[in-house]
Parts: structure tokens; sequence; C-alpha cells
């Protein structure tokens, strides 16, 4: 039985139609999605891209609605010629006349099209690297740096600059205006976390766009004329929703920069790990950008299936606590006078594989949070399975908005649910819990990642069990009682899967090591399920995910490297 | 390739006129302009293109010159230089509309090898190769040269064109806050 699922509706025929770009012949399909995934006509743009064939470009974004402003995509091109019989006009040998594009008051001069906007038809040629087309490239940037202030050495955005890279690949080497530029406000306090730089604005309007079609906020615009134009938000009203970052992402120069990132590192020192926001259950896809062991920044990854390019404010700016100085990095074990002491993690796994073993049936309780991996919660449910432990996870719901953010704050509770580790509604369990300690027939508790103090078991209650132990990575009450502490990895720490609220599974890359001694879940996981059950354990995270696709029916067929970088959506 | 080699003559056997020819070339020697610097009680001039250790300079109004690009520590050979950047709490520029310098700037000089390129890749003319290169310290972390100590020693440059300053005053003149 597989369960993976297309992600995407089986595409009806498409009708192909040929074009030539640098005299290169290629076969492009009439209509393709545009932003809103509607069928359009095939842009010349959209053409060069499955030919093969870079065209520069500001204003045009995949996912935004086209405006054709910049004028950067410019290109000359040439249609067949058709005679007054409707009929085309062919050369001698037969082939098709071709007729190059050219201004209607003189012939010689050749007119260019804005490949984002222009769509293409039969028999069309796309001169993409003509001299005519490098010479509109090279006027269109020399306009846009007219007044631009040439901050790259203070400017954020330098290293993935578009102006600087097409400057580099498509500019001039000099500049021939010797003119004053004009000046426009710096250090703009757009809103709580944006901060603009109206002189390095190019115009493109990405921003404006993005607010009002995709996050349904219109609140910036252009104000002024010519050269003095510039971007503002609305006068009094602070440029606040939660998606106010994908613009600086969008934003071609670095006009719009983050106020959490400003100036905190160069991006060309951030390693990039292909990730997963872990604030809620949608599982945005995010790349880490990481340096010596320290997290900088989260930003979005493109997945249509899952975030399309965006992510929200708040998941993007929860990262602070992974390197936060309180982290768990020792494993402990509580003396016999409440006292703790450090404990080799060989040690500790013994004993606590020692106390599991011996359990009577039933007397044990795993509570773990629907933010460990499938992976953590599968070897959990293994765990539970063997003793006949009682499970839960702790529920976490808020209000969800229109695009991104979802109700369901953990970004695991489907995996809590498909790997067999939950079997009744989260957060069910907790009171027959808390009962069966207080009649002592649960004398055993794990608890993973979360706080139980918080969650109906008291620090009283938790105090009667003979065994509590307690993997964890920040400092909290229950880990203040833990007769056993094994610290945990925070998701940039390790490797594994979440499924999102939808089915799909998605991978985490690990991007930063672990403080101290503390070590991925699964890893000690497996340890203490094969001193438990005798059953064999993984020591790959490969292995691990494809004895869990063979186990768990919802996976059935998953393999670890078809997950890819964006994950497979299977039947929940 | 086969090396022939002949059998020594007589005269080479005999051993002594070689001796003694050596000895004419150490008394040729002895009695010429010695050429030898009794370093360290003399001191080598360095000539003016000299690579020396590299310094942070400030502008002759007194401004750290360094804006915190980090050109200079990418493009380091050894990894020499430490940046860190001043994030969004740190202090503020020295000069307001130059908007950030390094909170702290470190260069290893037992890492350095005085190539140059940080004093090539800057864009702000903040750091130069010197003429010091005999650098001695007692320890490892004496030989870690910090912002402050960089600065000391690199003194001041003569900034001819001060685009930040020059900037702010042309905004001013539009009626523009820089
Ligand atoms: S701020 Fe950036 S995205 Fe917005 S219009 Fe200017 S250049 Fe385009
Ligand atoms: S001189 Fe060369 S080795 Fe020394 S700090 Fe500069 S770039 Fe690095
Ligand atoms: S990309 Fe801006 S006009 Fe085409």
């Amino acid at each position: 039985m597989t369960t993976v699922l297309e992600s995407k509706p089986a595409s009806p025929p498409v009708e192909k139609i040929k074009i030539k770009v640098d005299g290169r012949e290629a076969e492009v399909p009439r209509l393709m999605p545009d932003w809103q995934g509607k069928l359009v006509p095939t842009t010349m743009l959209q053409a060069c891209q499955i030919a093969g064939v870079e065209v520069p470009h500001y204003c045009y974004h995949p996912k935004l609605p086209v405006a054709g402003n910049c004028r950067m995509c410019l290109v000359e091109f040439g249609l067949p010629a058709i005679g007054p019989d409707r009929k085309p006009i062919l050369n001698e040998d037969g082939t098709p006349k071709i007729i190059r594009q050219a201004l209607p008051y003189d012939p010689n001069l050749p007119r260019g099209a804005i490949a984002c906007a222009t769509p293409i038809s039969p028999g069309m040629e796309i001169y993409a690297s003509s001299p005519a087309t490098k010479q509109m490239r090279e006027a269109i940037l020399e306009s846009l740096l007219i007044n631009h202030p040439l901050d790259c050495p203070i400017c954020d955005q330098a290293g993935e600059c578009k102006l600087q890279q097409y400057s580099v690949e498509y500019g001039q080497s000099e500049s021939r205006f010797a003119e004053e530029k004009v000046h426009k406000p710096k250090r703009v306090d757009l809103g709580p976390r944006i901060v603009l730089d109206d002189e390095r604005c190019i115009l493109c309007t990405r921003c404006i766009r993005f607010s009002k079609d995709i996050a349904g906020d219109d609140a910036l615009g252009i104000a002024s004329r010519g050269s003095h134009n510039f971007l503002t938000n609305y006068p009094g009203k602070a440029f606040d929703n939660n998606y106010t970052l994908n613009t600086v992402d969008i934003c071609p120069v670095g006009a719009l920069t983050s106020k959490d990132f400003r100036f905190q590192m160069r991006v060309w020192f951030l390693k990039e790990t292909k990730s997963l926001c872990t604030s809620c259950g949608t599982g945005c896809n995010i790349v880490i950008g990481s340096r010596e062991e320290k997290v900088y920044r989260y930003t979005p990854r493109e997945n249509d299936a899952v975030n399309a390019c965006w992510m929200c404010d708040y998941g993007r700016l929860n990262y602070k606590w992974i390197d936060r100085a309180d982290r768990l990095k020792e494993v402990r074990k509580q003396k016999t006078d409440g006292g703790r002491e450090p404990i080799a993690w060989t040690s500790a796994l013994k004993e606590i594989s020692e106390k599991l073993r011996t359990a009577a049936p039933g007397s044990v309780a795993i509570i773990a949070s629907a933010r460990q991996t499938n992976e953590e919660l599968y070897l959990l449910a293994k765990l539970a399975k063997r003793l006949g432990a009682r499970t839960d996870s702790v529920p976490r719901r808020g209000e969800a908005d229109k695009l991104l953010f979802h109700a369901d704050r953990n970004p695991n509770s489907t995996g809590a649910r498909l790997t067999g580790f939950l079997s009744a509604e989260m957060g069910s369990n907790f009171n027959q819990i808390a009962d069966a300690i207080r009649t002592r027939t649960i004398r055993t508790l794990l608890v993973f990642g979360e706080d139980v103090t918080k969650h109906g078991l008291s620090a009283a209650l938790l105090k009667g069990l003979d065994a509590l132990i307690v993997s964890d990575i920040l400092p909290s009450p229950t880990v203040e009682l833990a007769h056993y502490l094994l610290p945990g990895c925070a998701h940039a720490e390790k490797r594994g899967t979440f499924t999102n609220v939808k089915g799909r599974v998605q991978k985490l890359m690990k991007a930063v090591e672990p403080p101290g001694d503390a070590r991925p879940e699964w890893e000690f996981l497996h340890e203490l399920v094969f001193n438990v059950t005798g059953q064999n354990g993984f020591v790959s995270i490969e292995g691990l995910f494809h004895q869990m696709a063979k186990d768990v029916p919802a996976l059935a067929g998953l393999t670890w490297a078809a997950l890819g970088d964006t994950g497979v959506t299977v039947a929940i | 390739m086969i090396v022939k080699r002949s059998p020594l003559t007589f005269w080479e056997r005999l051993y002594l006129p070689a001796i003694l020819g050596g000895f004419k070339v150490t008394l040729r020697h002895f009695f010429k302009k010695k050429v030898t610097m009794q370093y360290p009680e003399e001191k080598w001039t360095v000539p003016p293109d000299y690579r020396g250790a590299p310094y942070l300079v400030r502008d002759q109004e007194g401004n750290t010159k360094c804006v915190s690009c980090q050109l200079c520590e990418f493009v380091c050979p050894p990894k020499a230089i430490k940046i860190t950047p001043p994030g969004l709490s740190g202090p503020p520029a020295d000069r307001s509309n130059a908007e950030k310098m390094p909170l702290e700037f470190e260069i290893n000089m037992l890492r350095c090898i005085f190539c140059g390129y940080c004093q090539e890749v800057c864009p702000e003319e903040a750091i130069f190769l010197m003429k010091d290169y005999s650098l001695t310290g007692t320890s490892r972390a004496e030989m870690i040269y910090n912002k402050e100590k960089l600065l000391a020693l690199g003194g001041t440059h003569n900034d001819r064109i001060q685009k930040w300053k020059w900037k702010a005053e042309e905004a001013k003149a539009q009626g523009v806050a820089p």
C-alpha cells in the first residue's frame, strides 16, 4: 500500500509552441501559471527560463502580479513576417522570414519589449544576448544608478543585492553621471521590524504588491514625482502586519532591511541550511543562516505545496532561544539527598533502561511534546507500546490568520498522531495520568520537551514519583524536579522530519552544533529502545526513518531521499 | 640522464691549493667595507611602499573610518581578522551618516602574513599596512590586537574625499535630513 499523494493536481495536456531563444529552438507551453496559479499566456521571460537563458529582472517576481516598471528585462525580439494574405512570408530557402522589431520612425533602431509582461507567439525569436539587448540593459542600469547612494559598505543587502549583481554582469564599469545626486530620506522607521532607506530604493513596487495582494495590508505606496519618487508607508500608520519581513526578502536592493538582522553579520559569511520553521503546524520551509555555531536569521525557502515564498514574522524571529546561555548542557542525576550530580550519558542511559525494563506493566507514562520529530515520537511510541504506558502531548492553540499562521502552534501534531504516539485527542489523557500518579499506579514518568507543571501535573505530584526522567532544552520547574535530566537539541541542531497539518512530511537539517553534552533525542532514544525492547536501533537518521516508514502505515513507501528538499504529502 | 664523472686530476687531488683558494676569498672580504647590520641595536629604514603590520586609521577629524563591512575579514587568507559588527544596539558610528562601525576589531598578528589584501579590499581606506615588521609579545593573547590598539597604532590618515561628510552636506543642502 502506498499512500504517497501527488503534490500537484494532474495537469491537462499542454499545448506547446515553438520559439527561438538566442538562435536555439525551444518548445514552451502556450499557457503557464501566473502568480495565483491561473493559466495565462506564457511570457518571454518564462520562455527564456525554460530555454535556460537568464533574463535579468527586478520588478518581476513569480509569486506577485506583474508590474513591468523596472524595464530591466528588456530584450530585442523578432516576429515572423506576415504577407497581405495573412500567410507567413518565406525566405528563399523556405524558412519563415523573421522581422527584427524596430522603432516605427527609425527601422535601424531596435525596439525592445519587457520580457516579464510580453506573451510569446509561435515563431517568435528572442535575442536575449544581442548587442542591442546588452545596450538596453546597460542603459537601464545606468539610469537606476543615477541617484543610487552606492552605500554598499554599510548596506545589509550587499552580497545578495540584485543591483550589485546585475551591475557586475550587465552594467558599465564607469559612471558618466557628474551631476549632484537627488537625496532622499534614509533610516526611515517604517514599522516595528523594518527600516527603509529611500535612496537605495529602485521603485520596483515588489513590496507594495506583496503587502497589498499577498498580505492583504495596503500599507505601502510611492509618493512624489520623477526622480523625487520615494517609497513610504501610509502616513501615521506603522507598517506592521505579521508578514512585513517578506518585503525585506523580495526587495532586490537594500532599501528595506530587517531591524532584527540589521548590522548583525554580512550575508556572505552565513552558512545556509535547509530546515523548517517550528512555530506552527504549517511548517514553512526555511533557510537557516548561521556562522560559527550561531544562528543569525531565518529566511523562507520556496515550496509551493506549503508556503510559496513566504513565512510569517513571528516564526522568522522565533530563534533567539537557541543560543540562550541557560540552555541545558549537562546530563544530571538527582542524588538521594535531593542534590544533583553530573553523570555520563552511558551510565544514565543504563540506569534508566534498567528502571524501565523492570517497571511493572502500566506503571509508566510518557508525555512528549508535539515539537519532537516524527522519528523521536515513533521511538517513544515503541517504548510506550512495550511498557503499556499511557501517552499524551500538550496541545497549543492560537489564532490563525488568512495566509500561513496556523491555529495549531505545535509543528508536529500530525506526526504525533501518525506515528502512533497519540491514540486519543491530544491533551485528553492528562487528568488520567495525574490521577494515576496520585493513586501511585503510575510510578515512572518520562517527559520530553514540556514543562508539565504548567499542565496539571503539579510539583507536589511529580515529587511522589519513583522516577521522573526529563529531556529538555531549557530549564523549567519540571527539569528542576527530574531524577534524570537528558539535555536535548533544538531543531536547528539535529536532523529529522516533521509532518505538518496537511500531512506533508518534511526534513530538518542540522545547522549548528548542540551546546555541551546535549544530544539529539532520537540518538539516545534509539539506545533506550534497544535496551528496553531488544529491537535493533538505528545509528543513522536515514535508517531510523526507513524503519519508521515500514512500521507506520501512513508513511509506507517513503524514503529519506524521496523527501527531497520540499517533502512529500501523505494521507492523514 | 647519465652524468659522467671524470676522475680528479693530480692537481685537484693535492687538496691544499683549493684550501688556499678559499682563504684568499675570506681574506679579500676581511678587508672590504662591512655590510652586516647590527640588528636590533641598529634598525633598518624600510622603503616607502613597505608592507608591514596592518593597523586601523582615523580621519583628520578623529573619526573611526572602518564601517564594519567585513570585506577584509572575508578576504584575509590566513583568517587573521575578526570583526564584531555593532548590531542594532551597538555604539553609534563616529560619523552619524556612516551608520555603523565595528563593535570590536581584532587582528591576530601571529596569523597575519602581511599580504595587504585587507588594505586593497577596504572600500573606506580604513586599514593600512604600516612600517612595523617586528611585533613581539609575551603571550599569544597579547598578539591579538584589538580595535583600540589598532587605532592607536594606526594614527590619522588624511582623507581627501571624506565622502560621508560630503554626502551629508549635499543632502542637507537639498533639504533632506541625512
Ligand atoms: S523598497 Fe525595495 S521592493 Fe520596495 S519598491 Fe523599493 S526597491 Fe522595490
Ligand atoms: S595583511 Fe593579509 S594576512 Fe594580514 S590582516 Fe591583512 S589580509 Fe590578513
Ligand atoms: S522585470 Fe521589471 S519590467 Fe520586467
